[in-house]
């Protein structure tokens, strides 16, 4: 099981009570398609993808993101038990999409990147520390049901 | 992943803007990297104070900050530029290689937080491939 901190646990809360889900969702997963192309590859039926403005405007792109940051809510919401919460979406992950798990890595950069673009001084190194863990016990709760 | 014209345009864009804070940067790169990534601490025994924002943490920030600086002039030929550091790097401080990942990830950090307006996806790319570059160049030396 994971040990949370107090301190981590107020600032994943804290962090995810301040955003724009709609907001961050679209930048992080945008950012993702443009600065790892070969991500676009899970995408083929999102239409236009062909640079950054034309993902950026894309309505599925903005729709898929907010999918992923209420994904997330989840995991904020049952800390201590992500694993078990994302079960299912593990075994989608990996039966039925079929993602190489070193996206979730990809992705879960590029969100801790926009979450710095949108805190900038707030982000300490501190906090950046609690929401990578965060994000890292996340991606390791995804990658559980391949096999 | 070489660079492109328009990555290395983008490059020297931002660099212009971080260059006045690039001290404060390098600090902060240095620094966030020893905290979010305990184990980057065990190239350091040596340090007296890894605490963030020490003197010898700063100072080494500055060091390698300063590099990447110069490394913006040299976008053509970064490979013969950092052969020396190359050689250091591989045979003297054998760090291994993933760490400079791990670096450029909190450097990328830095940048997001201090010019939010400025590091675009696009430029994010380019910085991403530029830090990428500066890696392969230190590491060809290793075997």
């Amino acid at each position: 099981m994971v040990e949370w901190t107090d301190f981590e646990r107020e600032t994943i809360k804290s962090i995810f009570g301040k955003l724009d889900y709609d907001d961050v969702g679209l930048a992080a997963l945008c950012r993702c398609l443009v600065v790892y192309p070969w991500t676009q590859r899970y995408f083929g039926n999102f239409g236009k993808l062909y640079n950054a403005d034309a993902i950026n405007a894309n309505p599925m792109v903005a729709a898929h993101g907010k999918v992923v940051l209420n994904g997330l809510d989840k995991a904020v919401k049952n800390l201590d038990n992500i694993k078990g919460t994302y079960t299912e979406l593990s075994v989608l992950h990996s039966e039925k999409l079929r993602v190489d798990p070193d996206n979730f890595r990809l992705l879960a950069d590029c969100l801790t990147i926009v979450v710095a673009a949108r805190m900038g001084a707030d982000f300490t190194a501190e906090v950046q520390a609690a929401f990578q863990k965060f994000l890292a016990v996340v991606v390791s709760s995804l990658c559980r049901q391949y096999h | 992943m070489s660079l492109s014209a328009n990555d290395k345009a983008n490059v020297t864009a931002i660099w212009k803007k971080i260059l006045p804070k690039s001290d404060d940067i390098g600090d902060q790169a240095l620094s966030r990297m020893l905290t979010v990534y305990p184990q980057t601490k065990t190239y350091f025994a040596h340090f007296a104070d890894l605490s963030p924002g020490s003197p010898q943490v700063r100072k080494h920030g500055d060091v390698i900050m300063n590099k990447i600086d110069d490394c913006v002039n040299h976008m053509d030929d970064l490979f013969p530029y950092l052969s020396g550091l190359s050689d250091l790097h591989a045979t003297k401080l054998r760090i291994d290689p993933a760490n400079f990942k791990i670096l450029a990830h909190n450097l990328l950090v830095v940048v997001a937080a201090y010019l939010p307006n400025d590091f675009t996806p696009e430029v994010h790319l380019s910085v991403d491939k530029f830090l990428q570059q500066i890696a392969l160049a230190l590491a060809e030396k290793y075997r």
